[in-house]
């Protein structure tokens, strides 16, 4: 039998590998967009699973409008993403340091 | 059913505003342009008389749409804030983004959507519309920083704005799923009676647990040290007109989250969650004054400026005194007020291809352009805290609310960081008043942001003499709203 445990266990260990991966990740922006995403997922898994467990749909709704905010988000993410390629012609994080101080 | 959504007019009508003004843009040719920024102040300007309307009809707090939006005096007075200072900010924008010459409508459209996001934040009562208003207003931000889109640091800025934003989103709702999870709602008045009910609030793990998240979260939207990182990044890289916005009313916004969540939800959990932000008001009070100190580029400066002065605003909060609220009140709308006179000051002084960008360029400004000079030392007193401007006062109330729920020791921290942080606008001063100016160029600019840097200039000494203006409204407006 699973219980809402394993749902919280499952959601709290996709929540440390996302931050994990925004604050290790010194390769490439994608993978941190991709982390972004994955943050907001286990936040899902959560609210779902609490949803059920204590038989209130306010939780499934939230989903919904999270869902829905993530995809505006990437896709405001990709475009800066697409204007930062297309002024330095590399992705990398490691190459974003004209601010400093 | 109309009456339901009354609530919400002043939003409503901007939303439908923003919609005309976006489709007005396309049917405008390049010369008549001005109409989308005429358009812009119109319908912000019927939006605040909405509010002043609506707010000043009801003596008691209104709850409605469901339960999840609400329409009281503090809200009221924070809206007309957020208003103000963005119509401001767009009436400086307009010379910035002509002597630039990155005048675009998106601009003017992508600003109003953040205003009604904030506007949002300040009224919901739901966890889920509190979400919703915060990120309109994110998401909005992340693209008017990367407006310049050919410029390597505006994009520098928006990807570490938008990474380090999404992250906090992502924080805050992880701390709100717990809170669902534990009592079973997201209304703010449940989670409130539910915590009042529970005796074991100040042990209950899985409490605390959430509310260590919803404080990163706040605390990274704040600015709070230590999750001020993206702030001076964005600050710089930013153009000036959006800093100017970015950096004065999305505070105001900010304060209101943290009182309908903290102060009002999570009451009963006050004591826990005002030790955490305790702690950060006070790093980010010594962090931000001691780095600002080395900075040589004024929207950096401004930016470790802004963390401190945030510190100071949350040291109110952290209270939990009436007194304290009203002091926190007081000074972020204050800080609004000073930040977006500084950042109108920078650019009024510059012009055609050339900004003033950091210190060296205000060398000698008393001896270019006295008024603006004297307008500017005015604003900076103000930062400072320097009698008898507004700013001193601000920070005394502050001090005073601290002192009186016994944290002397907090209060001669205090005291002592912004001591040490008048040094950095004394600095500017000096350069202002006591260097020999490098150039003779005469200042381009329209009446109409010459006389609003002048009235920022010179409220900062009315309100400093008569600051009963202001902190009565403050007062007024929380005790109405039972805080």
């Amino acid at each position: 039998m699973i219980s809402l445990t394993h749902y919280l266990i499952v959601s709290a260990l996709l929540f440390a590998i996302s931050v994990a991966g925004i604050f290790l990740n010194r390769k490439n922006i994608l993978i941190l967009l991709m982390c972004i995403e994955l943050l907001l997922l286990a936040v899902n898994l959560n609210f779902v699973a609490f949803s059920h467990y204590l038989n209130n749909l306010d939780g499934q709704v939230f989903v919904f409008f999270i869902l829905t905010v993530a995809a505006a988000e990437s896709a405001i993410g990709l475009a800066i993403l697409v204007t930062i390629f297309r002024n330095r012609r590399t992705i990398n994080v490691d190459d974003l340091h004209s601010l400093k101080g | 059913m109309m009456a339901a959504f009354e609530i919400a007019r002043p939003e409503i009508f901007l939303l439908a505003a923003l919609c005309v003004v976006l489709l007005l843009d396309l049917f405008l040719g390049k010369e008549s342009r001005v109409i989308t920024y005429l358009a812009t102040q119109a319908s912000l300007l019927t939006t605040l008389l909405l509010v002043y309307s609506s707010f000043f009809n009801r003596a008691d707090k209104t709850l409605g749409l469901d339960g999840m939006y609400m329409v009281d005096e503090m809200a009221g007075v924070l809206k007309i804030s957020i208003l103000l200072i963005s119509m401001l900010a767009f009436a400086c924008a307009r010379k910035y983004l002509r002597d630039q010459d990155m005048w675009q409508s998106e601009f003017f459209v992508l600003g109003m959507t953040a205003i009604l996001g904030m506007l949002i934040m300040v009224s919901g009562y739901h966890l889920l519309v509190l979400y919703l208003g915060l990120e309109l207003l994110s998401l909005s931000m992340y693209a008017l920083v990367a407006m310049r889109r050919d410029d390597a640091q505006a994009t520098e800025a928006a990807i570490k704005y938008f990474v380090l934003g999404a992250v906090a989103s992502g924080f805050l709702l992880y701390g709100m799923s717990v809170l669902y999870g534990l009592s079973g709602s997201l209304e703010l008045n449940t989670l409130r009676e539910y915590f009042s009910s529970q005796a074991d609030v100040s042990t209950n793990l899985l409490l605390m647990f959430a509310l260590t998240f919803i404080v990163a979260g706040l605390a990274f939207k704040l600015g709070v040290v230590p999750f001020h990182m993206w702030l001076p990044d964005v600050y710089q890289g930013t153009p000036t007109a959006v800093t100017l916005f970015l950096s004065s009313a999305p505070k105001i916004a900010a304060f209101a989250i943290v009182i309908r969540l903290m102060v009002e939800a999570l009451e009963p959990a006050q004591a826990a969650w005002s030790q955490m932000f305790m702690l950060l008001a006070l790093l980010s009070i010594a962090l931000g004054n001691l780095l600002a100190l080395v900075q040589n580029n004024l929207k950096r400066l401004f930016a470790y400026s802004a963390i401190a002065h945030m510190g100071f605003m949350l040291m109110g909060i952290v209270m939990t005194t009436h007194t304290g609220y009203s002091a926190a009140m007081f000074y972020i709308l204050l800080y609004a007020l000073m930040s977006a006179g500084a950042f109108a000051m920078l650019i009024l002084l510059g012009r055609k291809g050339y900004e003033v960008v950091h210190l060296e360029d205000l060398k000698g400004l008393s001896r270019r352009h006295p008024w603006f000079a004297l307008m500017f030392l005015l604003i900076l007193f103000s930062m400072a805290g320097i009698p008898p401007t507004a700013g001193f006062y601000a920070k005394f109330a502050i001090i005073e609310a601290v002192v009186e729920a016994k944290f002397v020791w907090a209060a001669v921290f205090m005291v002592v960081m912004s001591v040490i942080g008048a040094f950095y606008y004394l600095r500017i001063i000096k350069i202002m008043y006591f260097d020999q100016p490098n150039e003779q160029v005469p200042i381009e600019a329209d009446m109409d942001i010459r006389v609003l840097v002048s009235v920022n200039g010179l409220l900062m000494v009315l309100l400093g003499i008569f600051p009963g203006i202001l902190m009565s409204i403050c007062d007024l407006a929380l005790s109405a709203s039972r805080l």
